[in-house]
């Protein structure tokens, strides 16, 4: 197990530093940024030099990416345009995201894995077709179609919640919002369950569970349930990187600024140091979700064994 | 109630969904009819750093209209320059300028404002090494070439041009005669600054101070902003309200909603896909006025076919292709003006805003276009490319019914074409190192309401925002005159004449004006946006 960590966390490495040699590369492509932040107008030739210098612009990019990684290692990832630090920016982004996609995790947990489970162990009937329906128009319908109706109706027509949410964004004001997150995976979640659930209902351990006279839910929980979350965990799993990176839509029209409005605004400005920096914690947390993900599996079926 | 009829359908589908969830709801806060309601107002996290010769777009801008009070001040109806911490500004010869301020100002750190606030600001402002984006600004101060030269390391710590005569006096030496330079000083980038942003220059600007209607109570960089007024405030135009709160947001759309929900009082930015309910949703708590920007079409000189003899005429029977009308109407909804010379209305008549300089050459008319057009040898390659920046702004409908216009009038389905260019970074890169062919998209927003500010930095011959390089000696001759003239309205007729120079040339085709935009909910009034598209706040009534 324990040799099966460190080698993971080797092969990081590699992934690590392509990731983010890749996006510096394309940051850069995109052209001068110091000229976008004169407005309409030519800023004028010795300060936008100077910025550039500071910024250190006027190296070659083998040498910006070489400056830039020795100093993401010493914790510093640079200076945004507006003066921030980006540690600075993280550090208010991240913790709002990481709310954000911990309350969207839930509601893929409980509400997909129940409707799931519902759905596969009463395959054929009204509810499971229901689902079913319910879960092609979720899928169906793109997420700012969603968010911004449940915006309009809950925020402005019935005044149930405040359309934005504030800049503390506290866990109650990122329900509406987790949910908007999490409602396309939360019906890719349920119908692998379904499928899941139902495929293993005729396997041979449930029906020596059965058979043995173990109480249904006992059956269910234990036996069933077990083996059938392992497609689900490994969805959820990538989900969670997938969420943080992904929540660009969710985090306009709600008003949250997180992760996805920093990547959003530091890709409009061109602030390499910006969408480096962000980009690579992402690509960190997609890392360490897989692995935590690859761990669980162990947890969940003891067959599988890591050397 | 919008949008409730065509969102019924869906709300089955998402009922499931809503079932799950259980929200607390929310009002503003509160407030009465005596002046001490906050103002709640939608924001967007400043570009650069918040120093007031760094600012150089609406959000920060606002944030310094709040904050902090220069020599002069425009009034925000007629845009008049009037004195405000000045208590004169006299010259004999248009170019030494004798700046003696009011007694009794103070910063709101208790500081007292003197000469000396001001010239170290200004200094500061100028200074190549303080990377302000405003620096030049100061470009007509004596000095101006040794602190900030346009290649290598400063050779000079201060503007020789400055010299502070007593607390109360200071003088300015400028580099040529400039007769309207004292009405440039209301731009917020001349405001005087407190010894304590020199002293700690990060505790300032998290927390800025100034000497202005509004103290900053609390600032979360990139979030919210609450700005409370100051009872110690030394001028006339005193916050009408308790404070206000700038809350940035991530979209203008959600700020919208917000304002619809009775969440937010105003919203100064209306969303283009909202303009058609606006009238419906807010009434007359609408407001759209006309702001200090202009949209043209500026060609490139440095190109010898638009540069030839006859090309001109192109240019204008182009100008005269597009139906500018039609075109505001329809898809900017009436938040642009059709334009009809190179300035701006906010200039007023006397200011130098005409609307006959343009004439003919900016009336939509297909024959004449198709006439003119041919006469000048056609379009140079066939086809005319305009290039803009596809990542903001909606440029992309426009410039597209711009090219729709031309394409009809010259009977040619390809006569023109749009050029998309991904981020505005890039397409002002290419557009400032002359690497663009054929037209591209120029706005111009003034920095302050002076004819001078429209013409000069766009068209005189290599000025710093003529990207296209049009140069002509006459124009040329004509804004030094006008610059060197001592009498205000002599100073304006001569600059009218270089403007008549355009007329013929067309450098640039003038589109349209943009107008300022905002709406308000209803427990506020006297909300106005000013020429620079900012709302008054100091003037804001909380109901």
């Amino acid at each position: 197990m324990g040799r099966y960590v460190i080698r993971r966390l080797l092969q990081m490495i590699p992934v690590f530093f392509g990731a983010t040699l890749l996006i510096f590369l394309m940051v850069n492509v995109m052209g001068d940024p110091v000229a976008g932040l004169c407005g309409d107008r030519k800023c004028d030739p010795a300060t936008a030099a100077q910025l550039k210098k500071e910024f250190g612009l006027d190296k070659p990019v083998w040498q910006q990416y070489a400056t830039y990684m020795g100093n993401v290692f010493t914790g510093d990832f640079g200076t945004a345009f507006n003066g921030q630090k980006v540690t600075e920016l993280m550090s208010t982004a991240f913790p709002v995201t990481i709310r954000l996609t911990l309350v969207a995790v839930v509601f893929e947990i409980v509400i997909g894995i129940t409707l799931g489970v519902v759905t596969g162990l009463r395959r054929g009937k009204p509810i499971d077709t229901v689902v079913l329906l319910l879960t092609l128009i979720v899928i169906s319908v793109p997420t700012f179609v969603t968010g911004l109706l449940l915006q309009l109706l809950l925020g402005v027509e019935w005044g149930v919640i405040k359309p934005s949410v504030s800049s503390e964004a506290t866990v109650d004001e990122l329900i509406v919002p987790g949910l908007v997150l999490a409602s396309v995976s939360l019906a890719y979640v349920t119908r692998l369950t379904r499928t899941s659930i139902a495929e293993n209902r005729r396997a041979d351990y449930v029906r020596t569970a059965v058979a043995k006279g173990l109480p249904r839910r006992r059956v269910i929980t234990k036996h069933l349930l077990r083996n059938s979350l392992i497609p689900v965990v490994t969805f959820i799993g990538t989900d969670v990187g997938a969420l943080m990176g992904g929540a660009i839509v969710t985090e306009r029209i709600f008003n949250i600024h997180g992760v996805g409005f920093q990547l959003y605004q530091g890709i409009l400005r061109q602030s390499t140091q910006t969408v480096v920096g962000f980009v690579t914690v992402l690509v960190l947390v997609f890392l360490v979700a897989n692995l935590i993900v690859d761990l669980l599996y162990a947890v969940l079926d003891p067959r599988i064994r890591y050397a | 109630m919008r949008g409730a009829t065509h969102a019924k359908w869906a709300a089955c589908a998402v009922a499931v969904a809503l079932a799950a969830t259980g929200c607390g709801g929310g009002s503003s806060d509160g407030g009465g009819g005596d002046g001490s309601g906050i103002v709640g107002s939608s924001w967007g996290d400043p570009q650069n750093p918040l120093e007031p010769a760094n600012t150089n777009e609406v959000q920060g801008g606002k944030v310094l209209d709040m904050l902090v009070r220069g020599l002069k001040r425009y009034d925000p109806k007629t845009g008049e320059a009037q004195d405000m911490v000045a208590e004169s500004i006299d010259t004999k010869d248009s170019q030494n300028f004798t700046v003696k301020i009011k007694d009794g100002w103070k910063f709101s750190n208790g500081e007292a404002v003197t000469a000396k606030s001001f010239v170290d600001a200004w200094n500061y402002g100028a200074h190549l090494k303080n990377n302000q984006k405003n620096a030049y600004f100061f470009g007509y101060i004596e000095g101006y070439d040794k602190v900030h030269p346009e290649k290598g390391d400063a050779s000079a710590e201060t503007l020789s041009g400055l010299k502070v005569v007593d607390p109360k006096t200071f003088t300015v030496k400028l580099t040529q005669k400039f007769s309207t330079w004292p009405d440039t000083l209301g731009y917020p980038s001349f405001a005087p600054l407190p010894k304590a942003f020199f002293d700690n220059h990060s505790a300032w600007l998290s927390k800025p101070v100034g000497n202005g209607p509004y103290t900053v109570k609390s600032y979360q960089k990139g979030s919210k902003m609450e700005l409370r007024k100051w009872d110690g405030y030394s001028g006339d135009d005193k916050a009408q309200n308790g404070g206000v709160d700038l809350k940035v947001y991530t979209d203008n759309n959600t700020a919208y909603t917000d304002l619809m929900a009775g969440n937010l009082d105003l919203v100064d930015d209306v969303p283009a896909s909202q303009l058609k309910n606006v009238k419906s949703d807010l009434g007359d708590r609408y407001i759209n006025t006309p702001a200090g920007i202009i949209q043209t079409l500026a060609f490139p000189f440095y190109d010898k076919k638009w540069d030839k003899a006859g090309a001109e005429k192109v240019r204008q029977g182009l100008s005269r292709a597009i139906n500018r009308e039609q075109i505001t109407e329809t898809i900017f909804q009436k938040t642009r003006t059709p334009a009809k010379d190179w300035t701006s209305p906010v200039l007023g008549e006397d200011g130098g805003y005409s609307d006959s300089v343009c004439g003919d050459w900016c009336e939509y008319d297909a024959g004449e276009a198709k006439k003119l057009v041919e006469e000048g040898g056609g379009i140079p390659g066939g086809t005319l490319k305009i290039s803009y920046n596809a990542d903001t702004g909606s440029h992309k409908e426009w410039v597209d019914a711009v090219c729709n216009s031309i394409n009809k009038a010259l009977g040619k389905s390809n006569a023109c074409v749009g050029n998309p260019i991904g981020t505005f970074a890039d397409f002002r890169s290419q557009a400032s190192q002359q690497k663009l062919d054929g037209a591209w998209r120029a706005g111009w927003q003034m920095d302050y309401p002076l004819i001078q500010n429209f013409l000069e930095p766009n068209y005189y011959t290599d000025a710093s925002s003529n990207d296209g390089k049009y140069s002509n000696e006459d124009f040329d001759k004509l804004i030094n005159e006008a610059n060197g003239e001592t009498d205000t309205a002599k100073a304006v007729t001569r600059f009218q004449d270089a403007e008549k120079i355009l007329a013929k040339d067309m450098p640039a085709i003038p589109l349209w004006y943009q107008n300022g935009s905002a709406g308000y909910s209803d427990r506020v009034s006297d909300v106005a946006l000013n020429q620079f598209s900012v709302p008054v706040y100091e003037a804001i009534k909380v109901n």
